[in-house]
């Protein structure tokens, strides 16, 4: 079998010094599917953007059947063979799957007028073909998730692809749309179609998949065999880092729950079941930590204890009271603070100061006059601010844009920070920065539990994880198999056998919700 | 101090105002001579005209002060997110609600134009929370509501007038307005009444509010990223609506102001237009509150000197539209002078690169 | 009530959409691309101003209707430039647009005719009216059928044209793809740009005649401002069908039912004329807002703040 694809010595690097991937390489041959595993951030998107010429290669080259290949536009790449089918859907909602199908490459009377029978036809004997059963007449706006996806395969093979790269196809799809795909990606290996599988759910890598990728950190981590390495090794290669975290961590008396979660239900928008029943306290002078690959549901809860997300079902407490109900605004002021997961969406507002995105949340302390705002006071606590939490920038006027990822976030962390006896809510904090701001942001969040204060913290970064939490729970599709109370001495190899479900520890998890409080 | 002025001041952005205005300038030169028999009287009237008699020059400040009303009314609403252009139907329905307090009221002098501008400031800012309510409740685009909604205004307040306020026999109009509402007149031999105080007071006391404000405070990060204010607890709902009526009382204030200060009757019987001017005067000022009596006074300066070299050749007014176009035209064309900020980040990207590189393998080696 | 008996009435409104009919369907073909365009009422003053001047100095329709296009096509183009190369805010370039070409059309007239309301001075052709034989012996309907200007005819035929042209060609369905989703668009390498600038192109085409019938239809000369909103008529009439060229035409139609009724209204007391001439924009704002209420809970979306 020849190689269909190789990647060669890839190097990305965005303007600002960020570099997305370094010297990427690796085969791909004719006939098999090929997984491209990595978290999020490690470079995988990067990667096929270059390939299909969404981006520029900063150093590097593509060879496609032998040839060396720069592709400059989808049309282009798929006109030669290569066909993607992207995370987030490109289908015109209100056109139906047949219209979809053949948007662009219509059959047609005198080239011109839509032959909608003809192109009825195509759809249908396309999908016989490739054995995919889709509802060809329906709106794209109203077909089920799994069969957008299906038309999105279709579309690359309707158009002649050899080669068919999966973004992330499990993230949006049920279990049982998940296996149908499966059989049809099977099918489609049976008929000679190459597939590369970009994912980080390593179970369905093992099960589908003949050969893999790792990539870490914008980096190649090796081509292996999928029999060849466990799940853990898999997740051991592509997650951890360079820097072991060491931090000496003063014994600490727990008091009472601060947080409580009771029952939480919650089922997403594309149908999915993302928090079946979920129980946990967080006491006080405690940091308790999120273990769980990224889509098991810690996300969805954290969004929900903050109020961004209205579950479905089950109760939240904060200091004894019943938050469930409350509005964002409503749960800051019962002390609730938040590092979100995206910090330019959410943690920022990026054209503004530094001064302003430092004040945002207890802006309030500002007011002289009933309306009016005191600049001065605001500066010097901005000044403040930015020299204890040793923030690099020009002075507190500057866009916070204009800083770095690092900064920004000790930017974000100091804000939130600065709430009076806060619940801390964070939310991968150290993703994509220096090392030197990660060590000061963990730094920071020992010197809050060493105060008395209470953090919850969810993070991909085991290593990170397992640095500064006291306790551990462990997410696996949508539920709590483990509430780890010594963390010290567990090691990275067990957590990872809860993180990917082949463990469970019920017992500890009732512990977990027998505190006080 | 020069630094802390330096940040205050985006220089890139000044320059390319300044270059936009000297190319619709040269422009205007081109066209002039194009067009005109006397070009140099032309110029001369154009450029310096405003300045040759008192009358021209307060001619320029008067000109200014409706859209200096409009723009800091459409300043605060365009803050909230929304382009809301009601901003001509609370305009419009202001002048009509002073007129008519003008006329049915009496009180005394000065407590009489207060409460009929009072009056009219409120209705504009109930007229401007319209659009935004049907947004919020159905979806529909604010900027397509309120052009529509414009028209009603201008219908309801023809209908209000032609009722009951018309004077027969003065032709088109209403009945005078009492002595005891008019805004007096500020300097003799010219049209300068007391808006122009209003104004400067209600300029001063929007800019405190936008910049110096809670309100201000939270109406910027809602400018800016709407979710991050949800997230930072910010009322948001309120927020806007709250930019919403303030701009549209200002916008209110504006319509009465003009319509007590420069004249004794309501006879706009055609719609008014400032909305379109405000849009240009925001674009100009950076979206900042300090500069818009800058812009302002600037296009006001333009037409009043477009209407002198109007009425002293034979070249029409107005030119003024083309050269507000081009100038429109290339401060908002993103990349206008574009390939300049370009050069200078490029640079400064290509030495970041090669020191990553570098680095990177050193690192591996 | 009597003049709704009365075919000249009739006659009056379909007369009487015209503009508006014209201009909403390169509207609808500029909305369906997902271009905002705001420009219409200044394209049409122009095409309007252009037609004339140029029918005026050649002594040629032809010319004057090659002339009209050509300056709402140019506009349109430039409009294109701006907006889709040098990335300027679509919104503001509309209404730059307008500014200018409200003022502009004055200055040209003025500087040629020294006379800033009217294009009296100058002699303008016009389009024909038409007869249509056969079915003007028909009855009040015939009153109300024939004897239109060929412009009424042929935007009555367009109706049809271009939603064949949006709903059945391949063309038209790049430009729907584009204007929903660029990015599907260009997954199967559509060039947005391209098509969007195509958009811009016929939208001028038909704005253009729309203009130009005002000035050279019914009337034969140009005046300050003679548009007098019909630009933002046809452009929210688009908008609430959702570029649908159908609804566009409704929407006219109820433009120009309001407008000969009002004319007709005049002297008889049961609405106040003020009521009737803000109708059509009060409809148009409940139809849009209904309508997008319905969307929005098909696309089960959530309240925008």
């Amino acid at each position: 079998m020849e190689n269909l694809l190789e990647v060669k010595d890839v190097t990305k690097i965005y303007p600002g010094g960020v570099v997305a991937n370094y010297k990427v390489k690796f085969t791909v041959r004719e006939g098999e599917i090929h997984a491209l595993v990595g978290e999020n951030g490690a470079g995988k998107s990067t990667l096929m953007k270059m390939l299909f010429g969404f981006e520029d290669m900063t150093e590097g080259e593509f060879f496609f059947k032998g040839k060396k290949v720069h592709f400059t536009s989808s049309k282009d790449a798929i006109e030669n063979g290569i066909g993607m089918v992207h995370q987030h859907f490109m289908l015109v909602p209100s056109f139906t799957v047949s219209e979809n199908l053949t948007l662009g490459s219509e059959e047609n009377f005198l080239k011109v007028f839509i032959n909608e029978k003809k192109c009825r036809q195509a759809t249908l004997e396309i999908a016989d073909k490739y054995g995919f059963s889709i509802d060809v007449d329906k709106k794209v706006r109203d077909i089920s998730v799994g069969m957008k996806q299906k038309l999105e395969i279709l579309k690359v093979l309707y158009r002649g692809a050899k080669l068919i790269i999966l973004d992330e196809p499990t993230a949006v799809l049920t279990p049982q749309e998940t296996k149908e795909l499966f059989e049809q990606l099977l099918i489609l290996k049976s008929m000679k179609y190459t597939i590369i599988f970009i994912s980080h759910k390593l179970d369905e890598v093992k099960y589908l998949c003949d050969r893999l990728t790792i990539l870490k950190q914008g980096r190649s981590m090796g081509t292996y065999d999928v029999d060849q390495l466990t799940q853990l090794e898999i997740s051991e290669l592509m997650v951890g880092r360079e820097i072991q975290f060491n931090y000496e961590k003063p014994e600490q008396q727990y008091g009472e729950a601060v947080l409580a979660v009771k029952d939480i239900k919650y089922v997403d928008k594309f149908g999915i079941d993302k928090l079946k029943g979920v129980s946990f306290k967080l006491r006080e002078g405690e940091i308790l930590g999120l273990a769980g690959v990224e889509g098991n549901g810690q996300s969805e809860v954290i969004s929900i204890i903050t109020g961004e997300l209205k579950q479905d079902h089950g109760s939240v407490f904060a200091f004894n009271e019943d938050i469930t109900n409350l509005k964002i605004a409503d749960r800051r002021e019962k002390g609730l603070a938040n590092v979100p997961e995206d910090r330019m969406e959410d943690g920022c507002a990026q054209t503004l100061s530094v001064m302003d995105n430092l004040v945002t949340i207890n802006i309030h302390h500002f007011i002289k006059h009933k309306m009016i705002l005191d600049f001065k006071k605001m500066r010097t606590y901005a000044k403040e601010l930015i020299k204890n939490f040793d923030i690099l920038c020009k002075n507190e006027d500057q866009e916070i844009k204009r800083l770095s990822g690092g900064n920004i976030q000790k930017t974000i962390v100091a804000r939130e920070f600065s709430l009076e006896k806060p619940i801390l809510i964070i939310n991968q904090p150290t993703r994509g920065i220096d090392v030197g701001s990660i060590e000061f942001i963990h730094k920071k969040i020992l010197e809050k539990r060493h105060n008395g204060d209470s953090i919850l913290l969810s993070s991909a970064d085991l290593g990170e994880l397992m640095a500064l939490s006291d306790r551990i729970l462990v997410f696996f599709k949508g539920e709590i198999v483990a509430n780890i109370a010594d963390v010290k001495h567990i090691s990275e190899a067990e957590l990872g056998l809860y993180m990917l479900g082949l463990k469970r520890d019920e017992n500890s998890v009732l512990e977990g919700v027998s505190y006080a409080g | 101090m020069l630094d802390k002025l330096k940040n205050k001041i985006d220089t890139y952005s000044l320059l390319r105002v300044f270059c936009a205005i000297l190319i619709a300038y040269t422009c205007t030169i081109i066209i002039i001579f194009t067009f005109s028999k006397v070009p140099f009287t032309a110029m001369y009237k154009f450029f310096l005209g405003p300045f040759t008699s008192k009358r021209n020059f307060f001619n320029v400040v008067e000109t200014a002060i409706p859209l200096l009303f409009a723009g800091l009314a459409l300043n605060v609403i365009q803050k909230g997110g929304l382009t809301n252009l009601i901003a001509d139907g609370a305009l419009y329905m202001g002048a009509v609600i002073a007129s008519v307090a003008a006329i049915s009221l009496s009180l005394p002098k000065g407590i009489h134009a207060a409460v009929a501008i009072a009056m009219a400031s409120l209705v504009g800012g109930l007229i401007t929370l319209i659009p935004a309510i049907i947004k919020k409740f159905t979806g529909a685009w604010e900027m397509v509501v309120a052009i529509m909604l414009n028209t009603v205004f201008f219908y309801v307040g023809q209908y209000i007038i032609n009722s009951k306020y018309l004077d027969e026999v003065a032709g088109y109009a209403s009945y005078k307005f009492a002595k005891t509402s008019k805004l007096g007149h500020l300097i003799s031999g010219t049209q300068m009444h007391y808006g122009f105080i209003i104004v400067i007071i209600v300029f001063i006391l929007v800019y405190i509010l936008m910049e110096k404000t809670l309100f201000g405070y939270d109406l910027k990060i809602v400018g800016v990223n709407m979710r991050y204010a949800k997230n930072a607890g910010i009322n948001v709902f309120k927020v806007v609506m709250l930019s919403q009526f303030i701009g549209g009382c200002i916008a209110g204030m504006g319509g009465a102001v003009e319509v007590l200060g420069i004249y004794d009757r309501f006879l706009w019987v055609n719609q008014v237009s400032f909305v379109w001017d405000a849009i240009l005067i925001n674009i100009l000022a950076g979206e900042k509150t300090a500069n818009i009596p800058l812009t302002a006074f600037f296009f006001s300066f333009i037409r009043v000197g477009a209407g002198i070299m109007s009425r002293g050749t034979d070249l029409d007014q107005e030119i003024v539209a083309i050269i507000q176009a081009i100038i429109i035209f290339l401060v908002s064309a993103e990349r206008f002078m574009y390939t300049y900020k370009i050069k200078r980040e490029q640079k400064a990207a290509l030495m970041e690169k090669d020191r990553i590189l570098t680095q990177q393998q050193t690192e591996v080696l | 009530m009597e003049f709704l008996a009365n075919p000249t009435f009739w006659f009056a409104v379909i007369r009487s959409m015209t503009p508006v009919l014209l201009t909403a369907m390169g509207a609808s073909i500029a909305r369906k691309a997902g271009l905002v365009n705001l420009s219409h009422e200044g394209v049409m003053l122009v095409s309007a101003l252009a037609g004339v001047m140029g029918s005026a100095y050649t002594g040629s329709l032809l010319a004057g209707m090659i002339c009209g296009v050509f300056f709402a096509v140019a506009i349109e183009l430039l409009m294109a430039y701006f907006t889709l190369i040098l990335k300027s805010d679509i919104v503001i370039t509309g209404v730059a647009i307008n500014l200018a070409a409200a003022g502009g059309t004055v200055f040209v007239m003025y500087s040629a005719i020294q006379d800033r309301g009217v294009s009296a001075k100058l002699y303008s052709l016009s389009y024909p009216t038409v007869e249509l034989p056969f079915i003007k012996e028909i009855p009040f309907l015939g009153q109300i059928l024939s004897g239109h200007n060929i412009l009424t005819y042929m935007a009555f035929l367009m109706i049809i044209v271009v939603y064949i042209f949006i709903y059945k060609t391949t063309y038209g369905k790049k430009i729907r793809a584009v204007g929903q989703s660029p990015e599907a668009a260009a997954s199967v390498g559509i060039n947005v740009v391209k098509v969007q600038t195509v958009a811009f192109f016929l939208c001028g085409i038909f704005v253009a005649f729309g203009g130009m019938f005002l000035s050279m239809g019914y009337m034969t000369m140009f005046t300050a401002n003679m548009t007098a909103g019909r630009g933002f008529i046809a452009l929210a009439a688009t908008n609430m069908a959702g570029g649908n060229p159908l609804g566009a035409f409704a929407g006219a139609f109820v433009y120009g039912f309001s407008y000969s009724l009002a004319n007709y209204l005049q002297n008889a007391n049961i609405f106040p004329l003020e009521a009737i001439m803000a109708f059509p924009y009060l409809f148009i704002v409940l139809v849009y807002a209904l309508f997008s209420w319905f969307d929005r809970r098909r696309n089960k979306e959530s309240q925008p703040f």
